[in-house]
């Protein structure tokens, strides 16, 4: 008989778990307590629950592993709640376990008693509070199994504190069997072939690929099956890297800040092979006027995400590698040759750059990134640093990219950095955040300093909420309502407006001062000749994080852009 | 993309919090949901429930998809086309009979085979096994012979899938 601390501690062993996100506090102390000189699985303490979460997920994106975290109950459960639902929409496999107040006290509102169970249904794979002891094994094993199985999603446990303590069995199970939960394997021959025949007579084929193929790992396979069809490639953001971004037959992302070429092939298409992607609304625009003239094969593991959005023709409920896999004896080369001509030319007369911008602009970064790194991981935050890098980052292979693209959560790269850090301590990893993004989970520069992770901070400071400053400036008449950063109570009240006072107050806060505060490092750049004075300057630092804080034009925007509910007529491109 | 109506039979596990999960992801996602009924079944770890609903045919398609990825959902019947026998208690109330009054409900339940299972001097209670659309008329014949005064608790239909015969 062992209590069931310790069988969790087993269970956290036998699933090969080494690097656990935790907080403490009252209803986690006897989990902590069990876990304390257990040398094989490192504990690392954030400094917000938040932060603790998107640093799992960091860690399991840049991965393919599970990320596991422990938080003890009430605000430690609800902290979790924006980190449950980025991993949700964007599939990543975390096991969070809650620690809840005794069971007789459930639904009494005792102190720091939630009900996250309820609160997180609706935001993810699968939640449940373990109430009997002789459960616990089972319930961890098979919270497991379903988070990484499937579509991988993040699964909640919640152990009141009387399980924890409760003795019992210290048996955990070898093997699941869920009587609701069968992930579907292998795929569907004939569904297959017919998918291949419809691709033989297309004349305009186009491959389009997302999240999926990269969360499989069939980056190698979808390039082999580009190769050799010779059918030119689009990916979503979440699909970036799934074929190497020089490839000349890849066209870039599609959607909303997509490039000319890539959203144009998808309206020109006659089949859209699509693999691993939900059709999510930022890709799609106006539903009616996606891929008007196509028949569209969809390949995904979700059930769920076919037809959802988009009526597809030809479904394959599949995972992503499999299917490719399976379809590479089968795909001869394709006769596309005008086809082929033609969105090559499209690609080369609207390439996606900010040529129009001076000085330091964001691109030039991005690239500096590009050419001067071995296969760096970049965490972005959200808004416009997220886009950009989307469109100019170069991810080699799957789990180099990590980017909330689903929730669009800010205040994420910061924290999943220091996750993709400790599980890739050999490889560069870098963020890229805006000054907003960046304030979000700030307080993790301690975590990066005290566990001495190389994380290089690039923040991008236009002193704005910048995607939301720029749809001001787009569609709302320069109505900067909420979204300048320098904006202090003593500014006029004309600020921006024609004839106003437009003497700025300093930006608050200093980040190189903020960084020594935590013993990190800082440099602010200007100009384009800083950039790699910079990153040498973040290089030389091994032992923590240094940030490279860039002042850029409050004028940039992100283009090209399909404005929300459009089509691809209304693109702007500059 | 026919909006009617539709009916789902579940089987889910019978524990703690199952029917908020379903319920609620109905909420979460805007489907439409008519009734819902549960109870347990001869094992005492699955509970079966009968779901009503009235959507569009892609509408319909998701929530079987959606409730199929749950993961406390055992098996998803979809029982809108099958045989089916399907039924619906319901209970009618009339308050402030008269005499008169009093009989006209005895001969109402005889003609309609409902079942009149309490009174008292004022007041009658009609039970009323019916499919949900015969409940809906019973209800709009009490409700036009004794205005403002019924008082109605229905269940919400269970349904199971027929042999020989079927009724719904």
């Amino acid at each position: 008989m062992v209590k069931g601390t310790e069988l969790f501690v087993k269970a956290l062993r036998e699933e090969g778990v080494d690097t656990l996100f935790a907080y403490p506090g009252g209803q986690a102390i006897d989990l902590f307590d069990a876990l304390y000189g257990q040398e094989d699985i490192e504990l690392i303490i954030p400094r917000h629950e938040q932060a603790l979460i998107h640093a799992a997920d960091g860690y399991a994106r840049s991965t393919g592993k599970t990320g596991v975290c422990l938080v003890t109950s009430g605000p430690g459960a609800s902290n979790l709640v924006t980190g449950i639902a980025t991993a949700n929409y964007d599939s990543v496999p975390l096991v969070c376990f809650t620690g809840q107040v005794p069971l007789g006290l459930l639904g009494n509102d005792a102190f720091q008693e939630v009900d996250i169970v309820g609160i997180t249904n609706s935001i993810c794979k699968y939640s449940v509070t373990v109430r009997k002891r002789e459960d616990l094994g089972r319930i961890i094993k098979e919270a497991f199994y379903i988070a990484r199985t499937g579509r991988p999603g993040p699964v909640v446990v919640d152990l009141p504190k009387d399980i924890q303590n409760g003795l019992g069995s210290d048996e955990y199970p070898k093997e699941v069997s869920m009587r609701g939960y069968k992930p579907s394997e292998g795929v569907h021959a004939g569904q297959l072939k017919k998918a291949l025949a419809e691709l033989k007579k297309a004349k305009k084929p186009l491959f389009l690929a997302g999240g999926g193929v990269n969360i499989s790992g069939a980056n190698e396979s979808m390039t082999k099956l580009v190769d050799i069809t010779g059918i030119p490639v689009v990916t979503t953001i979440m699909g970036k890297g799934a074929v190497p971004c020089r490839h000349e037959l890849y066209l870039g992302n599609i959607g909303i800040h997509g490039s000319y070429a890539a959203d144009r092939a998808v309206n020109e298409c006659d089949v859209l092979f699509s693999i691993g992607t939900r059709f999510n609304d930022r890709i799609t625009g106006k539903i009616s006027e996606f891929a008007p003239n196509a028949k569209i094969i969809h390949i995904d593991i979700d059930p769920a995400s076919i037809s959802k959005n988009i009526v597809v023709d030809i479904p394959i409920v599949a995972d992503a590698k499999l299917a490719i896999n399976a379809m590479l004896g089968h795909v001869t080369p394709m006769k596309t040759g005008r086809w082929t001509e033609q969105v090559l030319e499209w690609k080369k007369a609207h390439p996606v750059n900010m040529d129009k911008y001076e000085g330091l602009t964001p691109e030039k970064i991005i690239r500096y990134i590009n050419e001067n790194f071995d296969s760096p991981i970049v965490a972005t935050d959200v808004g416009q640093n997220q886009l950009w890098v989307t469109q100019y980052f170069e991810p080699q292979g799957n789990g180099k990219l990590l980017t909330s693209g689903g929730l669009g959560t800010m205040g994420y790269g910061l924290p999943a950095a220091i996750g993709a850090k400790l599980a890739n301590p050999s490889q560069t990893v870098i963020t890229i955040s805006g000054d907003g993004g960046i304030q979000m989970n700030i307080q993790e520069l301690a975590t990066a300093m005290v566990y001495g992770l190389q994380v290089i901070i690039v923040v991008l400071n236009n002193g704005y909420l910048g995607n939301v400053r720029q749809w001001q400036e787009i569609f709302y008449g320069k109505r900067y309502s909420g979204t300048c950063l320098k904006y202090r109570r003593s500014c006029g009240r004309n600020c921006g407006k024609e004839g106003g006072d437009a003497k700025c107050p300093p930006y608050i806060p200093d980040f190189i001062k903020l960084a020594e505060s935590y013993d990190a490092h800082g440099i602010r750049i200007f100009k384009e000749d800083g950039i790699k004075k910079a990153f040498d300057y973040a290089l030389e630092f091994k032992d923590g994080p240094t940030i490279i804080e860039c002042i850029i034009d409050s004028d940039a925007n992100v283009f090209p852009m399909i404005p929300a509910g459009k089509g691809l007529a209304d693109m702007i491109m500059f | 993309m026919k909006v009617k109506k539709r009916w789902i039979s579940l089987y889910v596990e019978n524990q703690i919090g199952v029917l908020a999960k379903i319920s609620g992801m109905f909420a979460a996602k805007s489907y439409n949901l008519d009734t819902l009924t549960v109870g347990e079944t001869q094992d005492p770890s699955v509970s079966r429930i009968t779901i009503g609903l009235t959507s569009d045919d892609m509408t319909f398609e998701q929530i079987k998809k959606q409730l199929n990825r749950n993961v406390v959902v055992i098996k998803v019947i979809d029982i809108s086309e099958v045989p089916i026998h399907k039924k619906e208690l319901l209970y009618i109330k009339v308050s402030s009979c008269s005499d008169k009054d009093k009989s006209e409900i005895f001969r109402i339940a005889q003609v309609f085979s409902l079942d009149i299972i309490d009174y008292n001097k004022n007041s009658v209670i009609v039970q009323c096994v019916k499919t949900e659309d015969k409940n809906n008329d019973m209800i709009a014949l009490f409700n036009k012979n004794f205005i403002n005064r019924i008082e109605v608790v229905r269940g919400g239909s269970v349904a199971i899938e027929a042999l020989s015969t079927s009724d719904r």
